[in-house]
């Protein structure tokens, strides 16, 4: 049984559905990469299973249980976390105060959940009182993903966190994105840097018009001629 | 020396009680503006109806035979501030919560309230009349005249128990939320939704009882406001209406959304209103000695007439509009 | 939609029948003449709220700027101020706001001198100081002066419809100014912004008693139709000429709301309407299409602010007292509010329907409080409980409660309105 399986999941805004019967399966120790072209419902899917927007169709399953259209005070003490793609971090808030957001529904002490994200990123320790609002944009996405992990998720989802840095700052947060799938978090995320992250990928999903056109590993989607003349892109 | 003890009885103390009144009202509005993002017009009825339950309670306790040192508006204060904040949260689930349901805009959540704020007025003309009452019907009101004669004044210190009370209940009301606020988790996730709403539940923080928190709290320190306003002047059914625009107007010059700032702001506008009304004649009189005849003091300087007391706060109010809408320490704005 | 409108036109036509047999004649013809002026005064509303989305909360204040207007024209003439210096020192006075305001203007012109940033605020600063000392330098003793002698400035005894035009002029030039500041603000923001500006408004016309009387109001105001000692002169009745004569003023009322019903759906229907529409509906897209948000808006404020005044001139004059402590927030902006929300915002004849129904609703439940008050005193009192006290001024505070009421429900189950808003098919 997969940690986490949508079927055939219909969802929308509320007009005219975005996705149209997306299926896909992680386990904890896959790093899943969602990829395809603009408007092909790749955050969507994440909005989806995170509960923000309504699922008309199909089921999502985590642990083997529905979860769709549950709230996500419910889904983080169940072990899913999101980092959004924008204002993903409280800015007139400290670094710290930050992580401790993230750990709220935990009922005990997660001062060494603490220990380890400032170990994973020891730049935050570092700046651990200054309001998250002076960070440069990679160190925001640090926080941001240490915000996520506080609450000890099975599966961490991540929207584009490559989105607006600068190269060294997109090959660190792949790096820690590996590092944190190693210690046991599964991971899926929605990706525009399509190669970049599908050459870590253990599970790939091309997505386009709403449903899931490709799956494989990585490497093979990056191998297939199809996918890589019509998906890829540079 | 005189003066400077005139200054200090009617610019000083006087201006810090009313600050300290339009503080703890501002820091409700602006803590609901915050986490609820709309103005909540019906504030001032939280802080009548919280001094009406406060005068409610005293009355009861005076009638069973209960005597305090103190007076006792003071002493069931925390038990009024209980029902106020019960009160709140009713009105929260009965008139507001519905309509965000529905995803009503903060212009008809505005309106709602004013509803609200009609209803409560007219519940409360209802059952206790448009009179005024007192709470010091069956106790003194203590009055500390504290003798400077040691300073050269020939006045003494004049400040009434329950203002002296007033300002050390304000206090230590403004240090427990400073603790909440940054110490405690619920106060930090208030702050968090306040700072981003969607983020805030992405994290997994339960928002319903985030909002639930923010009505207790307000409906609290409306209560304390209230209550400590009618045991200066008197209780009557339109007490908080009245001053419902200077607290607006300081909570939004301390910025929306800052608790620090509304405290801020309602100290600014409390010592502003009393600084506009002072009568400057009666401190520079002495100049009168050496000033030339035509250049004499006329009988009150003062910058504001009294009538237009309560028009300072406005005027505080659409200038910060203009000048710098986001307030002081930087709330929402536009 | 038109048969629903219909009929609900028809039903309050009804209660306007109802309300006349029970309460009479002379009590009925007064309320209509007073809603006409609220449909008025509502249909002003709509305009700014309906049409442009903008929050006026400040609507006293126009409706006493209409009211101190139509004062000011159609009162006989104070012959006492006049011949004596009070005229004068009003001159003096003229000019020193004159060249106060000279002065500002030219302080925010400083920059052209080379001044900056500190220096420049600082400047500007110093002028308004001085240019309201200067003022105050003037006006005190102008005021004391003619309070003392003449007691207040007078009227220019000019024909009463002349005030209610002149009420629309002075509305329009207060609207411009708060327009210009406080139309960029959200909102609530904007609600609280004209809360506070018609409170401003309300202190100074309450204590410019030189101005105004102020508190001691100015009174018999003159109609612009026959008053009913008229009618009693040429040999009617005391009934009829009060129905003459109300008749009279109803039937120019009318005639005012007609024409302003007529020209607001004009230009409602125009490219003018479309495009208030479309900014009121996105007016981040709309600016982004180049149209100017900001002027239109102003635009809106004005005119509807323009209606507001004349209708509050109405009300004054039929009332023919000119009183500032009459004026509530709660009887003077927000029933107008209630009035459009019941009535259907952004629709016409919503407006008018709103304001005439709750306008009714608001004068009955006082009386009908009274009734059912006293016949539970006497219930009460039957049974050995004590009567209930202060029925008077409870009955008088039960109109409060009950427009809080009716806006809780009209939020809840019909926030649109009883005769919504046309949403138009634009080709």
């Amino acid at each position: 049984m997969a940690l986490i399986e949508l079927k055939h999941v219909v969802a929308g805004y509320g007009g005219a559905p975005i996705l149209n019967g997306v299926d896909m399966a992680i386990e904890q120790s896959d790093i899943g990469v969602i990829v395809g072209p603009n408007g092909a419902g790749k955050s969507t899917t994440l909005k989806a299973i995170f509960g923000l927007l309504k699922v008309t169709g199909g089921t999502i399953e985590f642990d083997g249980e529905d979860v769709a259209n549950s709230l996500p005070d419910k889904l983080v003490p169940r072990g899913l976390s999101f980092v959004p793609q924008e204002k993903n971090v409280f800015t007139s808030m400290s670094v710290e105060e930050n992580l401790e957001m993230g750990a709220f529904t935990r009922r005990d002490d997660f001062k060494p959940t603490m220990d380890w994200v400032y170990a994973m990123f020891p730049v935050l320790a570092e700046k651990r009182r200054q309001p998250a609002g002076e960070l440069s944009g990679g160190q925001r996405q640090m926080v941001a993903m240490g915000r996520a992990l506080m609450s000890k998720p099975r599966l961490l989802m991540l929207d584009e966190p490559s989105a607006g840095l600068s190269p060294r700052y997109v090959i660190e947060i792949f790096e820690t994105i590996v590092r944190v799938n190693k210690e046991g978090v599964g991971i899926l995320m929605v990706e525009q840097n399509a190669r970049q992250a599908l050459a870590f990928a253990s599970k790939g999903f091309v997505l386009a018009q709403g449903q899931n056109r490709f799956t494989g590993t990585g490497a093979e989607l990056i191998a297939d001629p199809d996918v890589a003349k019509s998906f890829l892109g540079g | 020396m005189t003066e400077f003890i005139f200054f200090i009885n009617q610019v000083v103390i006087s201006g810090a009680v009313l600050g300290c009144i339009y503080a703890l009202g501002a820091v409700g509005i602006t803590l609901i503006f915050g986490i609820l993002r709309f103005a909540h017009f019906a504030h001032s009825e939280l802080m009548t109806s919280g001094a009406f339950f406060a005068f409610l309670l005293a009355a009861l306790f005076a009638s069973w035979g209960i005597v305090t040192p103190i007076p006792m508006g003071f002493v069931v204060l925390p038990l009024a501030m209980v029902l106020s904040a019960i009160f709140a949260l009713g009105v929260d689930k009965g008139f507001y919560a519905p309509l965000r349901q529905r995803g009503a805009k903060p212009v008809i959540l505005l309106i709602a309230s004013i509803g609200v704020t009609l209803m409560v007025q007219g519940l409360i003309r209802l059952f206790f009349g448009a009179g005024s009452y007192s709470f010091f019907e069956n106790e003194t009101k203590d009055v500390f005249r504290v003798d400077t004669s040691f300073l050269g004044s020939t006045r003494p210190l004049v400040i009434t128990e329950p203002q002296l009370l007033m300002i050390i209940v304000t206090i230590i009301s403004v240090l427990a939320l400073h603790f909440f606020l940054t110490r405690s988790r619920l106060g930090k996730a208030m702050r968090a939704m306040a700072d981003n709403a969607d983020l805030a539940q992405v994290s997994g923080i339960n928002t319903a009882l985030v909002v639930r928190v923010t009505w207790v709290v307000a409906g609290a320190l409306a209560c304390m406001a209230g209550t400590m306003l009618a045991l200066d002047v008197t209780l009557k059914p339109d007490l908080a209406f009245n001053i419902i625009i200077p607290i607006f107007a300081a909570a939004i010059v301390g910025g929306l959304g800052q608790a620090y700032g509304a405290i801020a702001g309602g100290l600014l506008i409390g010592f502003a209103e009393s600084l506009a009304v002072f009568n400057w004649t009666m401190v520079l009189r002495p100049l009168n000695g050496v000033l030339p005849e035509a250049l004499q003091l006329p009988a009150t300087l003062a910058l504001v007439p009294t009538e237009y007391k309560l028009t300072v706060a406005f005027v505080i109010l659409v200038v910060v509009l203009l000048v710098r809408p986001t307030g002081i320490f930087k709330g929402a704005s536009s | 939609m038109i048969a629903r409108s219909l009929s609900l036109f028809a039903g309050l036509f009804a209660l306007i029948l109802v309300i006349g047999w029970l309460m009479g004649v002379p009590f009925t013809s007064s309320r209509l003449v007073e809603a006409t002026a609220y449909a008025l005064i509502a249909l002003g509303l709509n305009i700014q709220w309906g049409y442009g989305g903008l929050f006026n909360f400040g609507i006293m204040g126009f409706l006493m700027l209409g009211g101190f207007a139509v004062t000011f024209i159609s009162y006989p003439i104070n012959p006492s101020f006049w011949g004596s210096d009070g005229p004068w020192m009003l001159g003096r006075a003229a000019l020193a706001f004159g060249a106060g305001a000279l002065l500002v203007y030219a302080a925010r012109q400083s920059h052209r001198l080379g001044l900056r940033g500190g220096w420049k605020t600082f400047t500007i600063v110093l002028a308004w100081s001085v240019a309201y000392c200067l003022y105050r330098s003037q006006i005190d003793p102008a005021a004391a002066y003619i309070e003392s002698t003449a007691g207040f400035v007078g009227g220019l005894g000019i024909n009463p419809v002349f005030g209610w035009l002149f009420g629309g002029v002075l509305a329009a030039g207060v609207a411009l100014i708060v327009g210009k500041i406080a139309l960029g603000l959200r909102t609530d923001y904007l609600a609280i912004a004209t809360i506070g500006i018609s409170e401003i408004i309300r202190a100074l016309i309450k204590n410019m008693d030189w101005l105004t009387r102020g508190t001691l109001t100015v009174s018999p105001i003159p109609w612009p139709t026959p008053l009913p000692q008229e009618y009693q002169a040429s040999g009617a009745d005391q009934l009829s000429s009060l129905i003459l004569a109300r008749g009279g003023y109803l039937a120019l009322a009318l005639l005012v709301l007609a024409a302003a019903i007529w020209l607001v759906s004009r230009a409602y229907a125009g490219p003018w309407g479309r495009m208030m529409r479309a900014i009121r509906d996105n007016h981040v897209a709309a600016s982004s299409m180049g149209k100017d948000v900001k002027s239109r808006q102003l635009e809106i404020f004005v005119l509807g602010s323009v209606l507001m005044g004349i209708g509050g001139a109405m009300l004054v004059s039929f009332t023919q007292i000119f009183d500032p402590s009459s004026y509530q927030p709660i009887n003077h902006t927000f029933l107008i509010w209630v009035m459009i929300i019941v009535g259907g915002a952004g629709n016409n004849w919503g407006a008018v329907f709103g304001a005439v129904l709750i306008w009714l609703v608001w004068v009955i439940s006082e009386p009908l409080a009274k009734t059912i008050f006293e016949t539970a005193s006497y219930w009460s009192t039957s049974v050995g409980w004590p009567e209930i006290p202060d029925i008077e001024s409870r009955s008088a505070q039960m109109r409060v409660f009950v427009l809080g009421l009716v806006i809780t429900i009209a939020l809840r189950y019909a926030p649109k309105g009883l005769i919504p808003e046309v949403v138009r098919r634009d080709s």
